[in-house]
C-alpha cells in the first residue's frame, strides 16, 4: 500500500487556511492513486507528529505544501516527524532544486519518501499560469499583458525569494506574456510599485503563497493600492496608476496544485503517472466551471 | 449470508489452514471438512454438506467474512476499534474474563462475545461514545455492518429532526466551528456541536469519520491499549521547540513544577480538552493536575499548549510589583467574578438586565467608568513607574 500525505502549516486563529491542502487532498483521492490521503498541519490536526501512525500504508510520500525550502521543510516537518537521519544536504539542493530522499521514521515501521515543497517545482510555473488564466477567465492570456508573481522575501531565508525568481524565469521564458517580474512585499522589487515594473496595460499578479490570509487579502491588496482598505473589496481588475491589474489571489488555491503534489510524489517513485495525467485535465474543467 | 461467504469459507479452509474466529472453528482433513461451533459439531463433510452446515449458521459465517473481507487487518487499530464499537472481547481472551460494560482503555472489560448474542445486540444497534460521539452500529443485510455517527447529546433525537450526512467529507464542516460560530482549532474541546447524523456508513467510513473530527485518536488509543503509547512529556517537548517557540525552553529554568500545572490546569481539564492528559512534567515528575477521564489519550502537550506557553514565558519574565488600588468590597469581588466568567466562557450567558450578576455589561461598564481613568489605568495608577 502507498500512503500520500500532505503537510502544510494550518492555523490556530483563521479557519480557511487549510481549505486548499484539503481541496487538493480531495481532488487527489478521487484519483484512487494512492490507497490513502491525509492532511497533517502544524497548527492543526492530526499534526505531522502523529499522522504516520494513522496509517496502513507501508510506502509514504510527504509533500510539504510550503513555498520555498527553508526552515519548516528543513527543519520543522523532518524533526515533527521523527526523520531521525534526516540531513538537510541530503536533498542536495542549490535552494530550488530539492526533489526527495527516502529515510525511516522512528515511531512507525514504514519507508517515507521526504519531497521538496510543491513550491520550487518546475509544474508551479504551471500554476502561476493557469492562475493567470483563471482569473482573467482567458485560457489564452499572455498577449498585451504582464505578469507579476508575487513573494514574501523574507531577508532571513534566500530561498523564498528565489522560488519567486526561479519561477518569473521560467515563464518568461515560455515567452507568452509580454513582461514577467518578480516583486517582494518586504525587499526591492516591492510590489508596492508594481505599476513601475510594466509598461503593458494589463497585468496579471498571482501571489506565489500556499493559502490566501493577511498578505494575500490584506496586505498586498491594500500595497498595491487596489483598495484603501481591504474590508472594502476590491474590483477585478482594479485600475491603478493608468493600467489594470488582475489580482488572483494566492496561487496555492488554484485546483492545478493538486497535480503539483503528485508530480512530487512520481518523482520520489510512487506509481501516479496516470493520477497526473487526469488530475491535469480534470483541474481545468474545474477552473473552468468556477470562473 | 451471501454465496460470496460461503465460497470465500470453502476457499479459506484446506489441509493446511483452517478458520478459527469467535467461536467458529473449520478444518479440513482427508476425511472431509469439520465444522464447529460452541455448541456444535460437525465432521467428514464434503464441500456441499460444509455449505449445507453454513447455511444453517449464518451468523457465525458472516461474522467471520465481515471481520476477514470487509473490515480492515486483524490487529490493526482500524479492526480493534471497529471491535471496540461492536463491545467484543479480544476472541482469544477465555469467556470467564469478560466482564461487562466497556471501558475504552482495558480490553478486559467487555460484554460476552457469542455471536449470536452478539448479532441480537446488533439487530438492536450497540452504541459506544467516543469524545462528544456516539456511534452506533447495526446489522446490515447477510452480516454486514452498516454505522451511524451523531452528537452524544443527540442521543434521543428524532433522527428526521438531525441533518443527514452520507459524505465524510461533511465531517470536516461538523468540526470547524462550534455553536457561537467560532473557528474550533483544537479538535477535543467539547464544543462540538450537535444536530447532525452521519447515516449508513460503512466500516471504513466510520472510521474516516471518528478520525476526521478526533484526528489520530484511534491510532493513540490503539497504541495505549497494545502498551506502546510513546508519551512525549513537557520538560523535552519544550526542549524540542525552536523559532519563535524555542523561547519556552527558558520558562523551567528553576521554577520548580509549579507553572506546568497551571497550564494543565488551564488548558488540559475536561472542560478545556476531551483528550486524557497522560503527558507529565517530565520521565521522573508526573503532575498532579487532573488529566482527565478522556476515551483517549493525549501524548504530548498540543501545539494550542506549546504557542499559549511562548506567551506565558514572554508574560512570566516580568517581576511582580505593588500597586495600591482603592477599591469597594463589592468592587473586588466584581474583578474576581469577571475573571471568572471569562474563564469559563460564560460572558454569554450574562444577561443584559441582570444587574445583580457582577460581569453584567453595565455594570462592568460602571466599573470602569468610575475607577479606570482616560489611558485605562485602573483606579488612575500607571502600570510603570515613569
Amino acid at each position: 500500500m502507498q500512503a500520500l500525505v500532505i503537510v502544510a502549516h494550518g492555523s490556530h486563529l483563521n479557519p480557511e487556511s487549510s481549505t486548499p491542502t484539503y481541496g487538493h487532498a480531495d481532488t487527489i483521492r478521487e484519483t484512487a492513486a494512492f490507497d490513502e490521503v491525509r492532511e497533517a498541519f502544524w497548527k492543526e490536526e492530526p499534526h505531522f507528529r502523529e499522522v504516520l501512525r494513522t496509517l496502513e500504508s507501508e510506502e509514504v510520500y510527504v509533500v510539504p505544501l510550503f513555498i520555498s525550502e527553508g526552515y519548516f521543510t528543513e527543519d520543522v516537518i523532518p524533526r515533527e516527524l521523527r526523520l531521525d537521519d534526516w540531513d538537510p544536504d541530503a536533498w542536495e539542493s542549490d535552494g530550488t532544486s530539492a526533489t526527495h530522499v527516502t529515510l525511516d521514521a522512528a515511531d512507525v515501521d514504514k519507508t517515507v519518501h521526504y519531497c521538496g515543497p510543491v513550491g520550487t517545482h518546475d509544474a508551479m510555473s504551471d500554476v502561476i499560469v493557469r492562475r493567470a488564466e483563471s482569473v482573467t477567465g482567458d485560457p489564452d492570456v499572455g498577449d498585451g499583458f504582464g505578469l507579476a508573481v508575487v513573494g514574501h522575501g523574507t531577508k532571513r531565508n534566500e530561498n523564498s525569494a528565489k522560488a519567486v525568481e526561479y519561477h518569473a524565469d521560467r515563464i518568461r521564458e515560455m515567452g507568452r506574456f509580454e513582461e514577467v517580474q518578480a516583486l517582494f512585499m518586504d525587499e526591492d522589487p516591492e510590489v508596492d510599485d508594481v505599476t513601475d515594473f510594466f509598461e503593458s496595460e494589463d497585468v496579471v499578479v498571482v501571489p506565489l503563497f500556499v493559502a490566501d490570509g493577511y498578505h494575500t487579502q490584506e496586505d498586498i491588496p491594500e500595497d498595491m493600492g487596489l483598495t484603501d482598505d481591504y474590508r472594502d473589496g476590491w474590483e477585478t481588475p482594479a485600475k491603478v496608476d493608468g493600467h489594470y491589474l488582475w489580482y488572483a489571489g494566492a496561487v496555492g488555491t488554484e485546483p492545478l496544485m493538486a497535480d503539483v503534489v503528485l508530480e512530487r510524489a512520481l518523482d520520489a517513485g510512487a506509481d501516479v503517472a496516470d493520477a497526473v495525467e487526469y488530475v491535469k485535465e480534470h483541474t481545468r474543467d474545474a477552473a473552468v466551471t468556477e470562473a | 449470508m451471501d454465496d460470496e461467504q460461503l465460497a470465500a469459507l470453502s476457499a479459506a479452509v484446506t489441509v493446511e489452514d483452517d478458520v478459527a474466529f469467535d467461536g467458529l472453528h473449520v478444518t479440513r482433513t482427508d476425511d472431509g471438512y469439520r465444522f464447529e461451533l460452541p455448541d456444535l459439531e460437525r465432521g467428514g463433510l464434503s464441500e456441499d454438506e460444509l455449505r449445507r452446515v453454513a447455511r444453517a449458521n449464518p451468523e457465525h459465517v458472516s461474522n467471520w467474512y465481515f471481520w476477514h473481507d470487509v473490515a480492515p487487518t486483524e490487529g490493526s487499530a482500524r479492526f480493534d476499534f471497529l471491535r471496540y464499537l461492536e463491545r467484543v472481547a479480544d476472541h482469544d481472551a477465555p469467556t470467564e474474563t469478560r466482564g461487562h460494560g466497556g471501558d475504552a482503555t482495558h480490553g478486559t472489560t467487555y460484554e460476552p462475545t457469542d455471536v449470536l448474542d452478539r448479532y441480537h445486540a446488533l439487530e438492536r444497534g450497540i452504541e459506544r461514545q467516543w469524545g462528544q460521539l456516539l456511534v452506533t452500529v447495526e446489522l446490515a443485510d447477510d452480516g454486514y455492518r452498516r454505522y451511524e455517527v451523531r452528537h452524544v447529546d443527540d442521543a434521543d433525537a428524532d433522527p428526521d429532526e438531525l441533518d443527514a450526512h452520507r459524505e465524510v467529507r461533511d465531517a470536516r464542516d461538523v468540526a470547524k466551528f462550534d455553536e457561537k460560530g467560532r473557528y474550533r482549532p483544537l479538535k477535543a474541546a467539547p464544543t462540538l456541536v450537535d444536530g447532525w447524523r452521519f447515516t449508513a456508513l460503512t466500516s471504513a467510513e466510520v472510521v474516516s469519520v471518528v478520525e476526521t473530527i478526533y484526528p489520530a485518536t484511534i491510532a493513540n488509543w490503539h497504541r495505549e491499549r497494545e502498551g506502546n503509547l510513546d508519551v512525549d512529556h513537557w520538560e523535552p517537548t519544550m526542549a524540542r521547540q525552536s523559532g519563535i517557540y524555542g523561547v519556552v525552553q527558558t520558562w523551567n529554568r528553576g521554577e520548580g513544577t509549579e507553572h506546568v500545572e497551571r497550564v494543565a490546569e488551564t488548558c488540559c481539564a475536561d472542560s478545556e480538552c476531551l483528550k486524557r492528559r497522560e503527558w507529565q512534567y517530565d520521565e521522573d515528575t508526573d503532575l498532579e493536575a487532573d488529566g482527565g477521564v478522556g476515551a483517549f489519550p493525549c501524548r504530548e502537550p498540543c501545539s494550542m499548549v506549546v504557542s499559549a506557553a511562548r506567551q506565558w514565558t514572554k508574560l512570566e519574565g516580568e517581576d511582580a510589583q505593588t500597586y495600591e488600588f482603592e477599591l469597594t468590597p463589592s468592587e473586588k469581588e466584581q474583578l474576581e467574578a469577571i475573571v471568572d466568567t471569562v474563564a469559563d466562557g460564560d460572558v454569554d450567558e450574562v444577561r443584559e438586565a441582570d444587574f445583580r450578576h457582577d460581569a453584567n455589561r453595565w455594570r462592568t461598564r460602571y466599573l470602569r467608568e468610575k475607577r479606570m481613568d482616560d489611558e485605562g489605568n485602573l483606579c488612575g495608577v500607571p502600570t510603570d513607574d515613569e
